[in-house]
């Protein structure tokens, strides 16, 4: 027979890859999840059961209401569509309650809230500067919607360990499309709608504040791209000051009494510089290079009279998380502060460049990553979760730039290997393992293909490091669980995935940094705001 | 993209598939006395592992044949009793004599699904992988879909990873035969098929075509020369197979004899349970496949060649058998999977056909149909036809579906919705092999010069 040309029309693909990735999130409604469902469920409850004035008093269960009030009125929404699921879902002293009709509703609400998210990268797919390719594998849009609606860290995180992300950066991704699209009012509203559903998006904030002003308020730049201080527009500083304070006025408003008490909820004073399982930074990094045997033994304390609990070790939500303290012996302890100051640190040089050289829409997507990582490298008490709000934005550079296409395989393979202990039954390992190579083959073979011009992507020394994660996994989830001291040092592969994976996101950092600081030659050619 | 990095997304995606439909129930899960095809499993793992060879087909006092006696040919027992030895290093108590009848648990349940997915890595997926590559025509894309098609065929992993079977082993192995057949390796091709048929009798449906092809062949050479030495080396390989599986039973005449007895149980009804219980589904299909077989000594070559649009007509055809497993699966308690694996491969096959092939009346092997039409019903657009009938076939499986699931059906006739699915299953199994049929008698001009280029 003869090999016909494709006659599909070219959307056709996009919808394919959906419908399938769709399937494959009903296929793992059975699977495990983890506390944060019944952070959601409780959330449901009390937004049903009790009147605004209160959800933020409720504290019935321990899985209080730590998300802004935007977040609340979607679950409330919700929560009328589950009343034809299980009625007794919504009763808030329904502690744990996981009947079958609950499952499937919890999981079907995610699956469908991540419509957004399809939208969002439809959005994303047009403001690719070119989109040819020899066929249709080869194609930058189709690579960049695999990497994004396959994305293996938001697969295990939303649909297993079950969390509302995908929803959440649909949102985020259409904000940044917007602001591509020289939308930047609707860029700017997505953005407060999004902080007024999940507050940890403030580490990103600074990206869109100073890039709105740079490129935004300020109508034109020099010829040399430097800033032309007369072009500074009023009208469009109090236009986005009004969307921002109407979108907080909207979202608080009903809550403007009680405000102290939302806040201590949003932002819960709490000791410990890392979480129960160290997040893959630079804090995992310190606490190493301590040598401090206290750490050591104060965890094997805490084992031994079980106070961590290492089946909850790897905790669901911003609550979650048990008390700790971190007594550093050789090196100065570290407290809050210390990481806000390292954080703004960190992302000053980023900021100072774009304000001063913007590239454009790509030099604030390139900002964004930076706080993003910035953050999760040097804040507090930060999850490993955090680390999908740098790898999802970049794929959107990764296909368009070879230094970003080798910045995300570094990132996003170590970070999504840094997610694997969060699946810790032995039920989802084969899900986690099987999921992580087909994203790993898929975004290695189409970045290499794209990018085939100008020898390998990652030299040997990434090469290796990269493959190193084999053993490591095979040590820890194999061997390790084997041998005599995994009774008595339990946490050991934990901490070991931490410092490994911190090693790479370090790296992916630094390089990310040098990119943007080095890129001056190409914001000629691009036209800023 | 490079081939291998296709060929492996397309195995990870089935092995994703499988794993994940492992989750939900098996067959007879919390049902005491008797549960189902599972607690058979583990009680044959039970017997193999505690009884000696010559009980295990022996009704004795250790060995109750009416609680699940082993009734495949020994090369099951075998792999029961390899599976048994891992069992009772993980936990004895899943193999202990008599205390383990019922037994389940999460970790065992665990342990089950990881020996079929353990074979199916070993013996099945590499054997589909080799035969998209060699055998199917057409380009490179082409021969990932047709593997993406197969790998995703939703009957093989409910019935494998939900209801609980082994299905992929015997298939696998007879895959493997048509492979080395297909390649030239005779002896290679009997013995994979040789072992396939002593791990699941239902296999000698196939051998029919296998024996006729390779006799056929021998002939070709002739049967005075090469033929004939060829004739007696594979009788030879097959001989030495069987000896070689059956040895433990051939010390004493009783024991092939009573093997034989539990394999073809002609005392029993097969059909005792009219709703599809797997053999009856499993054996209607076998049948097609046999009358096919039987037409044409063409068969393998047949299967060889199978150009991709006939390839997902195949495709469509097992999705009608699959439907038909509805009742049996719902009594698993596998609807969800039931519903998104037969949606996924349905979707699948519709994008790949509309994106890799047109739809002319050429591709549906119209032709045919036109020549016999021609004179009675000239003014007839049978490509439409076709298409209205599919969508139709479709509508009314999703309608069956729905009413076999939610719907009570009528005090008087309380089995109505399963003899339904079976009657329009087989409506369809008649269409398709008049369809088949035709196809294959109509051209074989095509397949001898396909033949030779291969």
């Amino acid at each position: 027979t003869v090999m016909a040309a494709p006659v599909t029309n070219d959307q056709s693909w996009f919808f394919a890859l959906a419908l399938g990735v769709s399937f494959l999130k009903c296929l793992l409604i059975n699977a495990y999840h983890s506390t944060d469902f019944e952070v959601h469920r409780n959330w449901l409850a009390l937004t049903h059961s009790l009147p605004a004035a209160q959800w933020y008093y409720e504290a019935t269960s321990e899985w209080t209401l730590d998300y802004p009030p935007l977040f609340a009125w979607f679950e409330y929404g919700l929560s009328h569509i589950a009343r034809f699921f299980d009625k007794e879902m919504l009763v808030v002293q329904n502690l744990n309650y996981a009947s079958p009709a609950t499952i499937l509703f919890q999981r079907l609400s995610v699956i469908v809230a991540d419509v957004v998210f399809f939208y969002a990268v439809k959005e994303c797919c047009k403001c690719l500067r070119e989109d040819k390719g020899k066929d249709l594998l080869g194609k930058p849009s189709f690579i960049l919607t695999v990497l994004l609606l396959w994305n293996f860290g938001l697969l295990i995180v939303d649909h297993i360990h079950f969390q509302y992300n995908g929803f959440l950066f649909g949102v985020l991704l259409l904000s940044i499309a917007r602001h591509f699209q020289n939308r930047h009012f609707e860029g700017a509203l997505l953005f407060s709608i999004l902080l007024n559903l999940k507050h940890i998006y403030l580490y990103i904030a600074p990206a869109y504040g100073i890039y709105l002003l740079r490129c935004f308020c300020f109508t034109q730049s020099n010829a040399d791209g430097s800033l032309q201080w007369r072009s500074f527009s009023v009208v469009r500083l109090v236009t986005l000051g009004t969307i921002v304070l109407s979108t907080f006025s909207v979202s608080f408003g009903p809550f403007i009494g009680q405000l102290p008490q939302v806040l201590s909820r949003l932002f819960p004073f709490k000791r410990g510089l890392c979480h129960a399982y160290w997040a893959p930074n630079i804090w995992a990094l310190y606490n190493i290079a301590d040598k401090n045997h206290l750490i050591v033994c104060s965890y094997y304390e805490r084992v031994k009279f079980k106070l961590l609990d290492i089946n909850k070790l790897p905790k669901a939500s911003m609550t979650g998380g048990l008390v700790q303290e971190f007594q550093h012996s050789v090196l100065p302890s570290v407290s809050p502060l210390a990481t806000l100051i390292c954080t703004v640190l960190s992302i000053l040089p980023a900021l100072f460049r774009i304000w001063h050289r913007p590239n454009g829409a790509r030099g604030f997507l390139r900002c964004l990553v930076i706080c993003a990582l910035g953050s999760f490298m040097f804040g507090w008490h930060v999850h490993e979760k955090a680390i999908l709000m740098a790898i999802l934005p970049l794929s959107l550079l990764a296909v368009e730039s070879r230094e970003d296409a080798r910045i995300f395989l570094i990132l996003s393979i170590t970070g999504h290997y840094s997610l694997f202990p969060l699946l810790f039954t032995t039920q989802e390992l084969p899900i986690k393992i099987f999921l992580m190579l087909l994203f790993t083959i898929f975004s290695l073979t189409s970045l290499k293909t794209l990018f085939r011009k100008g020898g390998a992507l990652l030299n040997p020394l990434e090469a290796t490091y990269l493959l190193g994660l084999i053993p490591l996994e095979l040590i820890c989830e194999f061997v390790y669980p084997l041998t005599v001291w995994q009774k008595t040092f339990p946490f050991l592969p934990l901490m070991l995935t931490s410092v490994y994976c911190a090693l790479g996101v370090t790296y992916a950092f630094i390089r990310l940094y040098i990119s943007l600081l080095t890129c001056s030659d190409s914001t000629k050619k691009i036209k800023t705001q | 993209m490079e081939n291998w990095s296709l060929f492996s997304l397309c195995v990870l995606l089935g092995l994703t598939s499988r794993w994940a439909v492992s989750f939900h129930s098996y067959s007879g899960a919390g049902k005491p006395p008797m549960f189902g095809d599972y607690e058979a499993q583990r009680h044959w793992q039970e017997v193999t592992y505690n009884l000696p060879v010559h009980e295990w087909y022996f009704n004795t006092t250790n060995n109750d044949l009416n609680y699940w006696g082993l009734d495949y040919p020994p090369l099951t027992a075998y792999h029961s009793l390899v599976c048994a030895y891992v069992a009772k290093l993980l936990n004895p108590e899943w193999v202990e004599l008599h205390a383990s009848r019922g037994y389940e648990s999460h970790s065992h349940k665990l342990f089950m699904r990881a020996t079929v997915l353990f074979t199916d890595i070993l013996i099945y997926i590499p054997a589909v992988l080799l035969y998209c590559f060699y055998f199917c025509d057409g380009s490179s894309k082409q021969k990932v879909a047709t593997a993406l098609c197969i790998l995703l065929y939703p009957g093989l992993i409910l019935i494998d990873y939900g209801h609980f079977q082994y299905n992929s082993v015997s298939l696998g192995l007879a895959l493997w035969g048509i492979l080395g057949l297909g390649l030239g390796w005779d002896l290679f091709g009997s013995l994979a098929f040789t072992l396939a048929l002593n791990y699941k009798q239902m296999e000698l449906y196939h051998s029919l075509p296998f024996f006729c092809y390779l006799l056929g062949k021998c002939i070709k050479q002739g049967l005075t020369g090469r033929g004939f030495f060829q004739l007696a080396k594979i009788s030879l390989t097959v001989l030495v197979t069987f000896a070689l599986c059956w040895m433990p039973f051939l010390s004493d005449p009783k024991q092939p004899l009573q093997v034989l007895h539990r394999l073809f149980p002609f005392g029993r009804g097969l059909f005792e349970d009219k709703v599809a219980n797997t053999w009856c589904s499993l054996n209607v299909l076998i049948k097609i496949k046999t009358l096919l077989s039987r037409e044409t000594q063409l068969f393998l070559s047949y299967c060889t060649h199978l150009g991709f649009c006939l390839f997902l007509r195949l495709m469509f055809f097992l999705f009608v058998f699959f439907h038909s497993m509805l009742p049996l699966l719902v009594k698993d308690g596998l609807l969800l999977p039931y519903v998104v694996t037969s949606l996924a491969f349905l979707f699948l096959s519709l994008y790949l056909l509309s994106a890799l092939e047109r739809s002319t009346e050429e591709e549906l092997r119209l032709g045919i149909y036109r020549k016999l039409t021609r004179h009675w019903l000239p003014k007839l657009n049978l490509s439409r036809i076709i298409k209205w009938k599919f969508w139709f076939s479709l509508v009314a499986m999703a309608v069956l579906s729905f009413t076999s699931v939610w719907l009570e059906p009528p005090a008087k006739f309380p089995d109505l919705f399963p003899v339904l699915v079976s009657i329009l299953s087989f409506l369809h199994f008649l269409g398709f092999i008049i369809y088949f049929n035709l196809v294959q008698l109509m051209e074989p001009q095509r397949k001898k010069s396909q033949k030779k280029t291969n």
